[in-house]
């Protein structure tokens, strides 16, 4: 009897300990990897915050599971890919850890109503804030992008990460009771019933694709080089004037880089800003300093002077943000023409 | 019996199994410190001190933007070498050189910070010459120890 407690007690503390452990692993797992725009606390920042109430309570553990694994393409959240199963698990456990909240059963019955139907809704009540086709707001990150008491963005309900992750049951609970400490009303304030809220999911499932794993990325070279056809002062010249005739203002000339660099090697760096560009710039991605100040760089190398900058879409590539990269292409064809402008 | 040693064999391999966490998502470094943007600015100088380079310059994206009317917390971009070692580079790899010195972007979100910089193993992608690929991986792991001394600094 004695034997069979003893064996009870230690088979309790082994589970204790085993518990304590994930909770500290996923602590752990969170700060790692998602505390950085998420908050230590689920408050939000740069994404979503996971620690609201309203969250907790509507989104079921799998949609948690499912959007690390494959996130938002295009959206910011990167796809999770190199944690383990038992690795999301602990992440899970110490997000649900922050309140007394029951996460809801998940449950994947397909929804099936009239897409049609819900798109005439989704125009009238919805496209405001999701924008059309569902495509999201605007943006992120708490200071640039959006108010201070305005706690989300709203979502991009035809990204395939969301979609993917997302129960159509889990729509309509959102859909119908709304989420409290967001701005996403409730669908009775607009008066619709439940067949409507119906139509409404089956819209947003229209948009659902396949999705494609190990997305194609068209390799761009590190950075835009011309080779000039003047001197290494004229060049210099000209990428001042070709700086000012495209409405950046210049703000450095790194004189002390010039004849330092090495043997045969004369550079000088032209640094120049538009603040009406990084103010944009920083509400679609807080994180766009990488990409700062503008700059172009020229160089004589063994007498052949070639004038260069980075390729903003070879470095957009690593922020998995489609209007960042649209904000690139625009950046690359700036830089491109001031280039040409100065060297040929 | 049998299943509590079971148990206690999956317990143990949990334990010696969990994996050494880096701060890396993706090829971003990104961090969020607890502390306000002047304590961890603080932390950030000296974590690159702290690794053997020089801070060469501090953009203050925030005071320009705040002259072009703009308003926005703090916001700045600290670059930093190895004295030397980025002159010699450019020597014979003069197309590295809109990439450097490196950088680490810093801002504050509210009470907290967040600090941003590419991943220097990124390079060894953008620049492939064999030759290069150990001071990349070097650079990573000091911009590695970089961020987490920031992120361990009391």
């Amino acid at each position: 009897m004695h034997a069979r407690h003893a064996r009870y007690a230690a088979f309790f503390l082994l589970m204790f300990s085993a518990f304590t452990c994930m909770a500290d692993k996923g602590e752990q797992l969170y700060v790692d990897n998602c505390a950085i725009c998420h908050g230590h606390q689920g408050q939000g920042g740069v994404g979503i915050p996971l620690g609201l109430e309203a969250f907790l309570a509507q989104t079921p553990d799998e949609y948690i599971r499912r959007t690390i694994r494959v996130g938002r393409p295009g959206r910011i959240m990167p796809s999770f890919y190199r944690l383990s199963n038992q690795d999301i698990d602990a992440i899970i456990t110490h997000i649900r850890s922050w309140r007394d909240i029951r996460a809801p059963a998940w449950n994947a019955s397909p929804i099936k109503a009239d897409a049609v139907k819900g798109k005439v809704l989704f125009d009238a009540h919805c496209v405001s804030c999701h924008g059309k086709d569902a495509r999201g707001g605007k943006g992120t990150g708490l200071m640039f992008s959006r108010p201070r008491d305005l706690p989300i963005s709203p979502p991009s309900l035809n990204n395939q990460g969301f979609l993917n992750s997302v129960s159509d049951v889990m729509l309509k609970t959102i859909i119908t009771h709304g989420r409290q400490q967001t701005p996403m009303p409730a669908a009775s304030q607009f008066g619709l019933s439940e067949g409507d809220v119906n139509n409404l999911v089956s819209y947003i499932r229209s948009f659902q694709k396949t999705m494609m794993t190990g997305e194609q990325i068209i390799e761009e070279p590190a950075v835009i080089m011309y080779t000039s056809a003047y001197s290494f002062d004229k060049t210099l010249e000209n990428i001042k004037r070709a700086v000012d005739n495209n409405k950046f203002k210049l703000i450095d000339f790194s004189t002390e880089d010039k004849g330092t660099a090495a043997n045969n090697t004369t550079e000088a760096k032209v640094y120049f800003c538009n603040y009406d560009l990084i103010n944009d710039a920083l509400a679609i991605d807080p994180r766009i300093g990488m990409f700062l100040p503008c700059q172009i760089t020229v160089v004589n190398y063994n007498g052949v002077v070639q004038a260069m900058s980075i390729n903003p879409k070879r470095l957009s590539q690593l922020f998995n943000n489609d209007e960042l990269d649209e904000a690139c292409q625009v950046m690359h064809d700036t830089y491109s023409k001031i280039l040409k402008e100065a060297t040929q | 019996m049998k299943r509590l040693r079971n148990f206690l064999m999956s317990f143990v391999l949990l334990v010696i199994g969990f994996p050494a966490q880096a701060i890396i998502t993706g090829e971003l470094i990104m961090l969020r410190s607890a502390k306000q943007y002047d304590v961890a600015m603080e932390n950030l100088q000296s974590a690159i001190k702290k690794q053997g380079y020089t801070i060469t310059g501090i953009r203050q994206v925030d005071e320009g933007l705040a002259k072009s009317g703009y308003k926005s917390d703090k916001y700045r971009i600290v670059f930093f070498e190895k004295a030397g070692e980025v002159a010699n580079l450019k020597k014979n790899y003069p197309e590295i050189s809109p990439y450097l010195p490196l950088k680490i972007v810093i801002f504050a979100e509210a009470n907290e910070t967040l600090l941003v910089t590419s991943d220097p193993a990124v390079y060894i992608d953008l620049f492939p010459d064999p030759r290069l690929q150990e001071l990349f991986r070097r650079w990573h792991q000091e911009v590695t120890g970089i961020m987490q001394n920031v992120r361990d600094s009391k």
